[in-house]
């Protein structure tokens, strides 16, 4: 290849990626949540309602304090003055017979960090910590990392 | 056959055991790294980004990014606790779309309002803003910029933004989101002591033997004083529960004493347990003759709706809607006694049984009662009025400033008491309660920000709702949108927000992190670094100044608020700004740059780099040279020391889970206006409410007056609008977090199943919802958390894909100016 071509090479690439940047960055729609939908607009299809998945699989947890997210649906689940429907399985004197995971002993844990003989009432309702999931894509990715991604990634630097 | 769940986990269990046995597992899997060098985490404390509860979070750093987090275990709010959105804190910045370039409207490689979203660097992002900015200065004076900020600024960006709008360009044109949510609550606080926020504190959850909710869903949106107030309530069998609400929802759960009311009439509700109270002989004479007033309010005082709205009109005292004169015990008296239980039941809904068992907690004197109250309250066309008439029970029966004796109203935002409220970056305010009508307060301000008398507008600026309609009117022309996303919390955005935005005249720019729809409606986007990106400060509901320290570095070329604030400054010069006659009283700065007057003033630029913290980065520091939170903060807290809103030092709070000012000789203050525990009342008065001249809180004779807009035989339904617990406001952060998109993914109709059968719905049929201003599509839900009862539905605003306030009324409380998105007519067809 001579010195010219390989010039003009350099220069078409340049202006390749010159255009493919400008295009890259130049957006009429940036709301990414609407899905392209106009703000004077509306959606003609919102997603049909959809129940929470229910197949009982134990999800992965994104780091170890997080609250696993309930994998069965909880319609009609009662927790109120005179029921906790949860604890019907999750309870420490349940487990055995239903075979479901036993709630993490900080649950029994008063404000003041001692334990007591039962569930600590602060940990009554269940699911404003605990929640269903539908089994959708996510709605934006997020690139949250594992910090097991990163001890991997270092091990293999190593 | 239906499979019992035993049965079915078994099916389950053999079906994946199936799958896998043909595989062999991964060698690392089997693998423990134990090496502490690599299994370290940093751990820093950081109060949560989400709502004005204020718990503090433990945050995980690792590689410099955030890789986990949890409820911090020293804590005295949550004790270890968090919710679900406060769990998954560690996603929040790391949604893909973050945006780590300004972005910027241009055609043809120059700014065009009807351009496409350019790229473009910071320096020419500031040239084109500064450039808008000063063309409108010069054409129309202060009043043609303004800036809407947030209760979610941290404390000094609130303060820097106060400084640049209200001491640089010298306009008033600057309130913050939390006008939507917390702006009748500081009317209410104003008006009935004198001075804003709670006397109490959350230590009150664990002395009180009842709690009465007040239009408040605690359980979704206070989730962890929610635990708090279960704890009690379950330990304590003894203590009661009482929730007033237009609808059920999952406060409900607890609720010794449910009560649906008409929307609107917990006015009449108020008025009845005042009246109750004095005709059962339950008034605590002592207490009232010697530390309250009764004074009589101006009634028919409008909706905050534009003036030539026929409902304005009409309204006899539009023009004085805060006016008040003195009235005896013996007159109010007479005013309440006409809401009896007949006539509260009438208006309300409520049956006579459930208001007199509701009267008598209050009246019993060995009741200890914690009212709570948040949007049901305070966005109310007649929202200070309710904010008083809690009060005024809370006064008659002396129940008050003790442990357990709360009338305590709960703040929607991290910040909106620590920033919005304390530094004062609403419309009409400044620092520690100040105002910009009081001469004095103007000449306090000048004084400590050692500018020319006369600098301070006097002019009470545009408040939220406003500064939309002055947009669509063409009247402001430069406008800056900091960390709020107000094209989708703004009512009624069809006919005056986006009309506003998108007017020809106006150059919008918006800072955010993420690509909201706010940021779509703009000119120029700026991106933003959010939360632990930057170091910062909140107050939360019950006082508690936090800080907390930045943890890892904002993507791209993404900015903290403060550091754009603080940088566009430099672009001004004081000639630019100010009028020659203001500059011929300080010709010395007639060349110099606002940075350097507002900012390099000696008090801001006062520490140097050395004392920021070795541990962590600092990259405003870094760049101006100087700890400027610091010194920012420093400043501020002149304001209030000594005037009943001391701060501690600055270096303290970064030791401290956070103190509760007044901060006195050091100590933290539970309980204001009660002897011995708040150091600011004289000694031998037992109580003193020192917000008002003569110490005396204020008792308000206010009537029931109807909403501004009802069901009708075209519109029948009422439209209530709100949060749910999953996502966070307009969910720009908690819908890119993928778990808490999935708990609750899109927004629906919540009604009532009889209501549903009549209009020939079926759960989850497409639903057109619309009213006199705009429509949205969505979905049926008739089960579910929320129980609305017959003509009445609930949709939630979190969702971007469904812009609920399209359709709600940007009716507001004439006083507060905050807006009512509780109650509007709507209809609603099969789409």
């Amino acid at each position: 290849m001579n010195k010219l071509s390989r010039l003009s090479l350099f220069a078409l690439i340049a202006a390749g990626s010159l255009l493919l940047s400008l295009q890259a960055h130049t957006e009429e729609q940036v709301a990414t949540l609407r899905k392209g939908t106009e703000l004077n607009k509306e959606n003609p299809k919102p997603a049909p309602l959809q129940n929470p998945s229910n197949k009982d699989i134990k999800r992965a947890r994104s780091y170890p304090m997080q609250p696993p997210t309930i994998p069965h649906k909880t319609d009609n689940y009662q927790t109120n003055l005179n029921a906790n429907k949860c604890l019907s399985c999750h309870s420490r004197s349940r487990v055995e017979e239903s075979q479901a995971p036993m709630i993490s002993v900080t649950h029994f844990m008063n404000r003041d960090g001692n334990f007591l003989a039962d569930v600590s009432p602060r940990r009554y309702f269940c699911k404003q910590c605990h929640v269903t999931q539908v089994e959708r894509k996510a709605l934006v990715k997020n690139d949250f990392k594992d910090v097991n991604e990163m001890l991997k990634k270092d091990r293999k630097a190593h | 056959m239906s499979l019992s769940r035993r049965q079915f986990i078994k099916a389950q269990a053999a079906s994946i055991a199936a799958t896998a046995g043909g595989l062999s597992l991964p060698a690392a899997s089997a693998n423990l790294i134990t090496a502490t060098d690599e299994t370290s985490l940093t751990w820093s404390k950081a109060p949560c980004r989400f709502c004005g509860t204020g718990c503090s979070v433990n945050v995980a750093t690792k590689e410099g990014r955030v890789v986990a987090t949890h409820g911090d275990i020293k804590s005295q709010v949550n004790r270890g606790l968090n919710c679900v959105k406060g769990y998954f804190l560690s996603k929040i910045m790391y949604g893909n779309d973050r945006l780590t370039t300004p972005l910027l409207r241009m055609k043809n490689g120059v700014y065009d309002k009807e351009g496409d979203f350019t790229s473009v660097s910071w320096d020419t992002a500031f040239d084109v803003m500064a450039e808008k900015f000063k063309k409108t200065l010069k054409e129309k004076g202060p009043d043609g910029v303004g800036m809407f900020g947030s209760g979610q600024w941290t404390v000094w960006e609130g303060y820097a933004a106060v400084k640049l709008m209200k001491a640089g360009f010298r306009t008033n044109n600057i309130d913050p989101n939390a006008r939507h949510c917390m702006a009748s609550a500081v009317g209410g606080f104003m008006r009935t002591f004198g001075i804003d926020e709670p006397m109490g504190c959350y230590d009150d959850f664990e002395h009180a033997d009842a709690f009465v909710l007040w239009g408040s869903n605690m359980a979704e949106m206070h989730p962890i004083l929610w635990t708090r107030l279960t704890d009690r309530r379950l330990s304590a069998p003894e203590t009661q529960v009482c929730v007033l609400s237009t609808y059920e929802h999952r406060s409900f759960e607890l609720a010794d004493l449910p009560i649906i009311f008409t929307p609107q009439s917990d006015l009449a509700i108020g008025n009845f347990i005042a009246n109750y109270i004095i005709q059962n002989n339950a008034v605590n004479t002592e207490f009232v003759n010697k530390h309250t007033n009764f004074r009589k309010g101006n009634a028919d005082i409008g909706y905050g709706l534009r003036p030539e709205h026929p409902l304005e009109q009409k309204a006899k005292n539009s023009d004085n809607v805060g006016g008040s004169k003195p009235i005896s015990f013996e007159e109010y008296a007479k005013f309440v006694s006409e809401y009896d239980v007949k006539k509260a039941s009438e208006i309300s809904g409520v049956s006579e049984d459930k208001l007199i068992k509701l009267a008598k907690i209050y009246a019993d004197p060995k009741i200890k009662v914690m009212s709570l109250w948040t949007m049901g309250v305070n966005q109310h066309t007649r929202g200070v009025w309710m904010n008083n008439l809690i009060y005024n029970i809370h006064l008659l029966t002396g129940k008050i400033s003790e442990p357990g004796n709360s009338p305590f109203s709960l703040t929607g935002q991290p910040s909106a008491c620590g920033t919005a409220r304390e530094v004062g970056t609403f419309s009409h305010r400044l620092p520690a309660d100040m105002v910009v009508k009081n001469p004095k307060h103007r000449a306090y301000a000048e004084k400590i920000w050692k500018l020319p008398e006369g600098t301070v507008n006097p002019k009470v600026g545009a408040h939220a709702v406003l500064q939309n309609r002055k947009l669509k009117d063409g009247e402001i022309n430069a406008y800056w949108v900091q960390c709020n996303n107000n094209i989708q919390a703004a009512a009624n955005i069809n006919e005056e927000a986006l009309p506003g935005y998108r007017n020809p005249d106006n150059f919008i720019v918006v800072s955010d992190a993420y690509p909201t729809v706010t940021a779509q409606a703009a000119d120029l986007i700026l991106p933003t670094a959010m939360w632990v990106e930057k170091e910062g400060a909140y107050g939360n509901a019950e006082r508690r100044t936090q800080f907390w320290h930045q943890l890892v570095d904002a993507p791209g070329e993404a900015k903290s608020d403060l550091w754009q604030l603080v940088e566009f400054s430099k672009r001004f010069k004081i000639s630019e700004v100010w009028p020659a006659e203001l500059i011929a009283k300080k010709p010395e700065y007639k060349d110099l740059s606002l940075y350097e007057v507002l900012f390099k003033n000696g008090n801001v630029d006062k520490f140097p780099l050395e004392q920021t913290s070795k541990d962590y980065n600092n990259f405003e520091a870094k760049e101006f040279g100087f700890y400027i939170q610091k010194g920012l903060f420093e400043e501020y807290a002149q304001f209030g020391r000594g005037h009943g809103h001391d701060l501690a030092d600055f270096d303290r709070y970064h030791e401290e889970r956070g103190l509760r000012w007044p901060v006195v000789d050091g100590k933290e203050t539970l309980w204001r206006f009660r002897e011995g525990s708040d150091p600011y009342v004289t000694k031998g008065k037992g109580f003193e409410f020192y917000g008002k001249p003569d110490g005396r809180a204020n008792i308000f004779a206010l009537p029931y007056e109807p909403p501004a807009e009802s069901p009708d035989e075209d519109y029948p339904f009422w439209l209530s609008t709100g949060r749910v617990l999953e996502h966070w406001h307009s969910g720009s952060m908690t819908q890119r977090v993928p778990e808490l998109y999935k708990a609750f993914p899109d927004a629906v109709c919540f009604m009532h199943p009889k209501d549903a059968k009549e209009k020939g719905f079926r759960r989850g049929d497409k639903v057109r919802i619309a009213s006199r201003r705009g429509e949205i599509i969505t979905r049926i839900e008739t089960r579910g958390r929320n129980k609305p009862p017959q003509g009445l539905v609930f949709v939630p605003w979190f969702d971007a894909r469904q812009l609920i306030n399209k359709v709600t009324l940007d009716a507001t409380d004439p006083i507060s100016k905050q807006t009512d998105y509780k109650k509007c007519a709507i209809k609603i067809e099969k789409a």
